[in-house]
């Protein structure tokens, strides 16, 4: 019995080592040697906290010390709290800033894609916002808006009195408005760059076909760059209402949340870090999560449906004007 | 149409184009360069005249007041070591993983891409919370190893741009050197990693912006301020007492968005393109 499986053990043994040379050894050991420390990385940073999250958001605990579990009371009193949950309205200041940004990214990217005069200048200063780091953008922010100081000189320029002005970051009624105005200095430029290498990917002959036909300016944007650009504007729509409910940095780092300005991160990053609630700050994590998953599946599968009528149309439509044209052809050769 | 007609348009339209591209790129700078304009002003100065009006004379004795307070000496450091370490760790991990991801076909490929592009839709500042207690069991916390290893582990954008670059190099090419009996790691090593340079300098460069410019984890995992301190977060300094003494401030944000700006100049290129590349993968 013992040799047996000595024997066994030995032949095994034998089997390894051969197959640790081949390819297929080989290619094992390289796909372990360097996948593992990037998988735990991901686990340990990623998805350990994902599931650490849903199991703290039952308990009563702070982030040392004792825990007792509290069932789903963490989600009640998100709901029930009422600076929780009301916090979300805020992320509508934030669509719509994201919408706005949006069209004018397009729009400059549209004007820069095409020959400028200095259009490397241009996009250079309209990009560099992006680069500036978070804290150095709430400090110049905090400057911009102060009583008196850049904004209200600008606007004083043009005409306007500071009598008439409100405290743009004290006032309940537009501080928002002032927040979100600043998200949009930062990111308009990084997507503008994004969608330049967009249309720029489009095939050029195209743009010379349309002028050629003497389409203007807004019909070239219409008819052809739009559409063929059209997933990344889907897909940026997507990410900027998602991005909405998550808005964080701009109350973060200018208002600190003063005023009637804390979105719901902001609230959360108080609770978990501040007053050390880290059972309730999970709770409201995970209901953000589940609603930025609903929020994006239901997008996805409108733009899906959308997208599937329109092109189920085009082809059909196009076999129709061709069978037209082809009439009109005969009629003409009769 | 008539002629004259499509000349008015001809005229009218260049002149709404560079208007727009003025006014947005107005509106883009003021910020920042009347922050410039009140870093060189004395304290004086900034008291008793409007803040759009230039400074009497250019000094730049803010500058050195507020890179003392701030600590920046040490901060630069900090974010220098910082940086080194990350981008050096985050480009190995990330085209070792793209090559194994790339080219060979296992049970379980498809499913760690999908992790990983599944690890996007989690917000980040959402995670700090169980992160941190996981950093804190681990002793991770005021240690700026600690604060190094989790920069690394959470790049999935540069994943991407070294898959894209991978499938553009044919596999013809490793095919051949294994009949010359390399081992993958000689592929990876001495023919494929050479042939991604374009691409690691695109990903280097978009993480180093942003790891330099982190400052969320950065004032989490890093609360020794005097000795850990990194550039963004040094500017904490300025808030509270010092908190409007605004030409001091200024210069300290000037100082801190030198870096960002010097790199922007000089890797303009690789910046728009990396940005391009990672729309892409969605």
């Amino acid at each position: 019995m013992e040799t047996n499986a000595l024997g066994a053990k030995k032949r095994n043994a034998f089997n390894f080592k051969k197959w640790s040379r081949s390819r297929n050894g080989q290619q094992t050991f390289i796909i372990i040697a360097f996948m593992i420390i990037p998988l735990l990385l991901l686990f340990v940073f990623t998805y350990l906290p994902f599931g650490e999250m849903v199991k703290f958001s039952f308990y009563d605990m702070k982030y040392v010390g004792r825990r007792t579990w509290v069932g789903l009371q963490n989600y009640k009193d998100v709901f029930q709290r009422t600076d929780c949950f009301a916090a979300l309205k805020l992320s509508l200041y934030y669509m719509a800033g994201a919408l706005i940004q949006l069209v004018i990214a397009l729009y400059l990217a549209t004007i820069l894609s095409f020959k400028v005069k200095f259009g490397n200048l241009f996009k250079g200063c309209m990009f560099f916002p992006f680069l500036i780091n978070g804290i150095a953008v709430g400090f110049i922010f905090k400057f911009f808006f102060t009583r008196g100081y850049v904004f209200d000189t600008v606007l004083q320029w043009c005409g306007f009195s500071l009598q008439n002005l409100p405290y743009w970051l004290k006032d309940q009624s537009i501080n928002n408005v002032s927040l979100v105005g600043t998200s949009v200095w930062r990111f308009f430029g990084q997507n503008m760059v994004l969608f330049i290498g967009a249309i720029m990917s489009v095939d050029g002959s195209m743009y010379e076909a349309a002028e050629l036909d003497g389409a203007n300016k807004f019909q070239t944007f219409l008819y052809i760059i739009l559409p063929s650009i059209k997933s990344i504007v889907v897909l940026n729509i997507i990410l900027s209402i998602t991005g909405s409910l998550s808005a964080f940095e701009p109350p973060y780092v200018i208002t600190a949340g003063a005023n009637g300005t804390a979105t719901y991160f902001v609230v959360m990053d108080r609770i978990a870090h501040t007053s050390q609630k880290v059972g309730l700050a999970s709770a409201m994590a995970v209901v953000l999560l589940g609603i930025i998953f609903i929020v994006t599946i239901l997008q996805k599968l409108f733009f899906k449906y959308v997208f599937r009528n329109a092109e189920d149309e085009s082809p059909k439509k196009s076999k129709r004007r061709q069978k037209k044209l082809m009439a009109g052809k005969e009629v003409a050769a009769q | 149409m008539t002629k004259r007609q499509a000349k008015k348009r001809g005229i009218a339209w260049p002149i709404i184009k560079y208007i727009s591209l003025i006014f947005f790129s107005f509106v883009a700078l003021v910020p920042v360069v009347s922050c410039l304009n009140t870093s060189f002003k004395t304290t004086e100065e900034y008291r008793n005249t409007n803040v759009m009006q230039l400074p009497s004379n250019i000094d730049f004795s803010n500058y050195v007041t507020a890179f003392k307070q701030a600590n920046m000496g040490r901060a630069f450091i900090n974010s220098g070591i910082i940086l080194a370490c990350v981008l050096v760790g985050s480009t190995i991990i990330g085209t070792q993983l793209a090559y194994v991801l790339n080219r060979f076909k296992f049970p379980g490929n498809n499913l760690i891409r999908n992790l990983f592009l599944f690890a996007t839709l989690l917000p980040g500042i959402a995670m700090q919370v169980p992160v941190y207690k996981i950093m804190h069991d681990l002793g991770f916390i005021n240690h700026l190893y600690g604060y190094i290893i989790m920069m690394m582990g959470t790049d999935v954008i540069s994943i991407y741009i070294f898959i894209q670059f991978f499938e553009n190099i044919p596999v013809s090419l490793d095919e051949s050197a294994i009949l010359d009996g390399a081992s993958y790691f000689t592929i990876y090593r001495k023919i494929l990693l050479p042939l991604l340079k374009p691409a690691i300098v695109t990903s280097m460069v978009l993480k180093g912006v942003g790891t330099y410019n982190e400052y969320y984890c950065a004032n989490l995992y890093l609360q020794d301020k005097t000795k850990l301190p990194t550039v963004a977060t040094s500017l904490y300094t300025f808030v509270g007492p010092l908190g409007s003494q605004y030409n001091l401030i200024c210069a300290g944000v000037i100082i801190s968005l030198l870096p960002a700006l010097v790199i922007f100049i000089l890797c303009q290129k690789q910046i728009y393109s990396g940005i391009a590349m990672g729309a892409v993968k969605g």
